[in-house]
């Protein structure tokens, strides 16, 4: 089965319990996604009252999980699905999950925004690397929900790669902040928060990712989320080669 | 970097990705039956093409499939029960632990001994308990009162019926609960202790309470039997079952481990079956 497909059931009616529960998704990730634009947005345009309204927006996206869930429940309790139903229904609990927990760290990036009410111009310099890296995590999120929205495993797998990319800026960015503090230590308080951001983001290229991979286990029936105990072997062999 | 630590950091399992669905564990068990190319006909309908298939001894095996898909037709074939319907032709093979049960030289009688069946509707003698259960026995020359006692409660908790009817050995059968009498035909199947039991659709007169203890009974028999059960109760078929085989228009579609076929069938038809769908 390589594509799921959500009509053609004899029941009507769980065709469109399936759609609407997959539409109220899709609803929840438009909302995370705006989240996450103007959290960045404001942080990097010292933008408060749009910070403001990341902050205050947050309850929207909890109280979209709370209902996902309970129709999620109802449809396995009323209709025990199988097959690509049943996996549909696992990959959206587990998106919801992992999408209401982005909006969580929207919300703490837009808090974040909040404290830096003047930036000096060392500070705006890392946020100027922030910008960049919200841009990659905005885009990846985007693409991973488009992934789902499409149900595309193949894009799916090359979107979840992308995750490396936002991993390896945010080491970059921590290297470049901790020569700030000890350029000058007063600026610790401060540069703190902004590392606090590039964390939040980092937190959200690997939730992104964490979709990707219910897409594709949503097509494929294939859980690909860790690597098999051997392979963790073998990569701790080549370690150990690389530090010789 | 190499590829494989690429693989672990970044979580997606490629070898994962890569691995083909099944085939499942039914390669490593033990074979109870095994069929090949069994054709079968009612006069000038054919009721099953071409079936191969495998069924593991001490596991259960469900036949699920629409009406008509020939599931019955093809677990009747198992203890030869089609040979009585006038018209019916088989042609290909099934062997019991490597015997072919359609040579000529094979006593049917004693076949039905080996290969037990239990009905959908259950139908005890109008005689006591004791006697539904002792039959097989008595019929087999067994008299002695010490044995015939022994074999009767052997099975009769066998069937989770002992404690339930113990003092209600001499009553008669018939005017048990539809759910007691289904597991006193079931206690009288094992009396003979066969090698396989076949239940065509054991429960599905059974109201809900009666149908999870033949479940639970099932779940206890297979330590001891192989089982094949036909089921209209998709549901069922995954509670019970260790592999199940989807049937459909005479043909087996496909035969896989229960978790597999109702997670990640690989045939559309199966899936289309199991979620509800219309082909």
């Amino acid at each position: 089965m390589e594509k799921a497909d959500l009509g053609h059931h004899i029941s009507q009616q769980f065709n469109q319990e399936l759609e609407d529960v997959r539409n109220r998704v899709m609803q929840m990730g438009g909302i995370v996604e705006q989240q996450l634009n103007d959290a960045i947005m404001a942080l990097t345009t010292m933008d408060m009252t749009l910070a403001e309204v990341v902050v205050t927006n947050d309850y929207k996206v909890n109280r979209l999980e709370v209902d996902i869930d309970e129709e999620c429940t109802t449809i396995l309790a009323r209709r025990q699905p199988a097959a690509s139903d049943l996996r549909l229904l696992m990959a959206i609990i587990k998106t919801i999950t992992d999408l209401e927990r982005i909006g969580d760290e929207a919300e703490r990036v837009g808090r974040m925004a909040l404290k830096f009410s003047e930036a000096d111009s060392k500070e705006s310099k890392a946020l100027l690397g922030i910008g960049h890296m919200g841009e990659r995590v905005q885009k990846i999120l985007h693409d991973a929900l488009d992934a789902f929205a499409r149900m595309d495993a193949e894009a799916a797998v090359k979107i979840a790669k992308q995750d490396k990319k936002v991993d390896e800026e945010y080491e970059n960015i921590l290297r470049q902040l901790m020569t700030y503090m000890m350029e000058d230590p007063r600026s610790i308080p401060r540069v703190i928060g902004v590392m606090w951001s590039a964390r939040a983001l980092e937190r959200i290229g690997d939730r992104a990712r964490n979709i990707c991979e219910y897409v594709i286990y949503l097509v494929k029936g294939k859980d690909v989320r860790h690597t098999t105990s051997e392979q963790v072997g073998n990569d701790a062999r080549d370690h150990h080669k690389n530090d010789e | 970097m190499t590829e494989a630590s690429e693989t672990r950091t970044h979580g997606i399992n490629m070898d994962a990705l890569e691995r083909p669905v099944g085939p499942s564990d039914l390669a490593n068990e033990e074979i109870a039956l095994e069929v090949s190319n069994l054709d079968l006909h009612y006069g000038s309908s054919q009721a099953l093409y071409g079936v191969n298939m495998v069924i593991p001894k001490n596991r259960v095996t469900a036949f699920i499939g629409p009406s008509g898909c020939g599931k019955s037709t093809l677990l009747r074939c198992f203890n030869r029960m089609n040979d009585l319907v006038d018209g019916c032709q088989i042609k290909g093979e099934i062997k019991l632990h490597e015997e072919d049960i359609y040579h000529k030289r094979v006593n049917v009688a004693n076949l039905r001994r080996r290969i037990g069946m239990v009905f959908q509707k259950p139908n005890p003698f109008p005689k006591s308990v004791y006697e539904n259960v002792a039959y097989g026995l008595r019929i087999q020359g067994v008299n002695d009162k010490r044995k015939l006692d022994e074999a009767v409660e052997k099975a009769l908790r066998g069937a989770a019926l002992w404690d339930e009817m113990k003092d209600r050995l001499n009553d008669n059968a018939l005017g048990m609960s539809g759910g007691q009498q289904q597991r006193l035909v079931i206690a009288r199947a094992i009396a003979i202790e066969p090698e396989v039991m076949l239940l065509d659709e054991p429960a599905s007169a059974l109201d809900p309470i009666s149908t999870l203890k033949i479940e639970e009974l099932i779940y206890e028999l297979k330590q001891n039997y192989t089982i094949i059960i036909v089921t209209h109760n998709m549901q069922q078929a995954a509670r019970v079952s260790d592999y199940t085989a989807f049937m459909y228009m005479g043909k087996l579609i496909e035969h896989a481990d229960t978790n597999t076929l109702f997670t990640n069938p690989s045939e559309k038809q199966t899936e289309d079956y199991i979620t509800g769908r219309y082909g």
